[in-house]
């Protein structure tokens, strides 16, 4: 612990003295909140079966992904649909619960598969326009002047197109592929990321704590990472996790409009897009691709909000207040 | 008020010019000869040097930047690789379609994401909450081209046969034709002219042109085939607009000048409609701005699986197609278009609410 860290500590011990408590832990008073939250809990649920889901797959899928069954396995047929022999199926036909795809490959395993990159593209997207996004956003904040006007009127540029636009413009330069599917949307959510940390950067630049650690000598790079970046860790998160969401969601249409994952691979959008002109004969193979999306959408956005209520000090109970 | 809006507008320049900026650049880093994809794949070198010496591609980046800017104020976006049409023709044909749709998206999100937010609100902690901010979470979450291909399922082929049934795809059934209403009312317009585009524009607008043709049969075909893709890219607007209707219905509702409004006998329902929804529908005009981004992205893929060709899926072949003068005039156009509604909305603010002072 330096002699800054051990002032700013001393500080924060005072005021939770004056404030006539112990110091508690942030992260404690969270946990303990979010748990409380209903909708919290249902998105923690979701995403603890999904993630269990990516680690076990090989354990939990009956069939290797991109394994064709044609000659394996008697009776089995092009595009079949799901047959569970608990729920009535006839046992002379071959089990397979979710049904067979056009290749003929197990459609189960094939969506149990889907989920490891399903989390592979919301954290490396997010965590690649967290990087990038935060230093911009740091800098401009913290120099301000010609750099800030620069970098600020850059991300409104980035603004002006909706996102899923700007991101198949970029992976047209970029061809099509999963990972150039990944930088593009990753490059679209950056201006996020830097307009709230430049807001937070903003917010503490003049405060007492960073003066005090400029007094003692702190470099840039140190009062950043030490005095303002943990100030604006609380919205990073939040909107981390919401866009973690959003990002999966532009991952599946660009996979759909055939920009990101290429067949064969076990992509839930790519799956989605081989499949859609099945819808009529064969529903299934575009129903639980989808379902699964929406699932896994529908978890991180309720741990997102959860988390958002849970890391505001200003919100008392029983007061929800949602911004989106 | 006039001030402000001139302001507005001047600021907004530099964003417009990054965005002429960005267009410039990607159309100018797709991978790929412009020469041989203009002209073939079998064209010589000379040939291809002397195309290249025409168009200014041989000149400075800057140069060829500098024409590019002069044309694009000219409103001049050349010709179609692929069609070999002037581009500003292919977007009078297919823009009304995009706005067609977005239009009728926003406004069944509108009509029903704020009465929804309403209702959340008053009811408070009650399952009617609870059943209708789950519906909207869900509603975030659904992919819009999943969404609509089970949409076309469940409309086209399970209800095939009933009352229910709506058509999958297109705008108009077939042997149906909207004829435009310049030619219905026989005026003869030069087809080279600046005025056509124009007219062709609002003809491309199939219900506005049915309508002041009152030709009711077109009117009714083009509204059914809408509904399936309004519904579907609506959903994600709709939801997020019941949303920020609830929270910030519920923020108002804490006021001080709620509870004197209750104190002083004015009934619930007046308390909700009059005094508090005028303040709280403020920051959902912003959401509606906002939503116009996710409503244009959602067009690519919903004009895609309902195959109607609007500026998303034209944007899209051109991209795939390698099409520089169409990509390059339509995310222009798109872009712009966002920018300036976002511009509207906040200076409707000042319309919406006098208490704003605008700097």
């Amino acid at each position: 612990m330096t002699a800054s860290d051990r002032v700013v500590a001393e500080g924060m011990r005072l005021d939770a003295e004056a404030l006539g408590g112990k110091p508690t832990s942030l992260w404690r008073t969270t946990v303990r909140r979010l748990f409380q939250r209903r909708s919290a809990v249902v998105g923690l649920t979701i995403l603890g079966i999904l993630v269990a889901t990516a680690i076990l797959a090989p354990v939990i899928a009956p069939f290797e992904p991109d394994q064709v069954l044609i000659g394996i396995e008697e009776g089995a047929k092009i595009r079949s649909a799901p047959c569970i022999h608990l729920l009535g199926c006839p046992k002379d036909r071959p089990e397979h619960i979710l049904g067979l795809d056009g290749n003929v490959r197990d459609f189960f395993s094939r969506i149990i598969f889907g989920s490891r990159f399903s989390l592979i593209v919301g954290f490396t997207t997010v965590g690649f326009a967290i990087v990038i996004g935060t230093t911009l956003g740091a800098l401009a904040g913290y120099l301000g002047g010609w750099l800030d006007d620069a970098i600020m009127r850059v991300m409104d540029v980035l603004l002006a197109f909706p996102s899923l636009l700007l991101a198949i413009a970029i992976v047209s330069v970029l061809g099509p592929g999963l990972i150039n599917a990944l930088l593009a949307i990753g490059i679209v959510t950056i201006p996020a990321y830097a307009r709230v940390m430049r807001a937070s950067v903003l917010s503490v630049k003049e405060t007492s704590f960073v003066a005090a650690s400029k007094a003692l000598g702190a470099g840039t790079a140190r009062i950043l990472l030490v005095s303002v970046l943990p100030n604006a860790v609380t919205p990073l998160i939040v909107l981390g996790t919401l866009e973690v969401a959003s990002a999966i969601l532009s991952a599946a249409a660009l996979s759909f409009l055939g920009l990101g994952a290429q067949p064969p691979t076990p992509e839930w959008g790519s799956m989605l897009s081989t499949e859609r002109n099945q819808v009529f004969t064969s529903p299934h193979l575009v129903f639980f691709p989808g379902l699964a999306i929406t699932l896994t959408v529908l978890g991180f956005n309720l741990l997102g909000d959860g988390l958002r209520d849970a890391l505001d000090p200003r919100l008392g109970r029983g007061t929800k207040v949602e911004v989106v | 008020m006039l001030q402000y809006t001139i302001r507005r507008l001047l600021s907004s320049i530099p964003v417009l010019f990054g965005i002429l900026l960005v267009t410039f650049a990607i159309a100018r880093m797709i991978p790929g000869d412009p020469c041989r994809a203009i002209l073939g794949e079998k064209a010589t070198e000379e040939v291809c040097e002397r195309f290249i010496r025409d168009r200014g591609l041989d000149r400075p980046i800057y140069v060829q930047f500098g024409i590019y800017m002069q044309d694009v104020l000219q409103g001049d976006f050349g010709d179609s690789l692929r069609f070999s049409r002037p581009v500003s023709l292919i977007l009078v044909e297919r823009l009304p379609m995009t706005i067609e749709l977005s239009l009728a998206a926003l406004t069944l999100a509108v009509i029903v994401g704020i009465p929804l937010g309403i209702l959340s609100a008053m009811k408070h902690n009650t399952p009617t909450d609870v059943v209708t901010m789950v519906g909207a979470n869900i509603g975030v979450s659904m992919p819009v081209f999943w969404l609509g291909l089970m949409l076309a399922y469940l409309f086209a082929l399970v209800l095939k046969g009933t009352p229910l049934w709506l058509p999958p795809s297109g705008r108009l059934t077939a042997g149906i034709s909207s004829v435009p209403f310049y030619e219905v009312y026989g005026w003869g317009v030069d087809p080279e002219t600046g005025t056509f585009k124009l007219l062709h524009f609002f003809s491309n607008l199939y219900v506005f042109n049915s309508i002041i043709t009152a030709n009711w049969k077109v009117l009714g075909d083009t509204l059914k085939h809408l509904i399936l893709p309004s519904v579907a890219l609506s959903t994600i607007p709709m939801a997020i607009i019941a949303r920020m209707t609830r929270s910030s219905l519920l923020e108002v509702l804490g006021r001080e000048y709620i509870r004197a409004a209750k104190a002083k006998g004015v009934p619930y329902r007046t308390v909700i409609m009059k005094h508090a929804l005028r303040n709280a529908l403020l920051p959902v005009v912003t959401i509606i701005g906002l939503s116009l981004g996710s409503l244009l992205g959602g067009a690519v893929l919903t004009e895609t699986i309902f195959g109607l060709s609007g500026v998303g899926r034209a944007l899209f072949e051109a991209i795939s197609a390698r099409d520089y003068p169409i990509i390059q005039a339509f995310t222009l156009v798109v872009a712009f278009g966002y920018v300036m509604v976002n511009l509207v909305v906040d200076l409707s603010y000042t319309l919406l609410d006098p208490r704003v002072r605008l700097q």
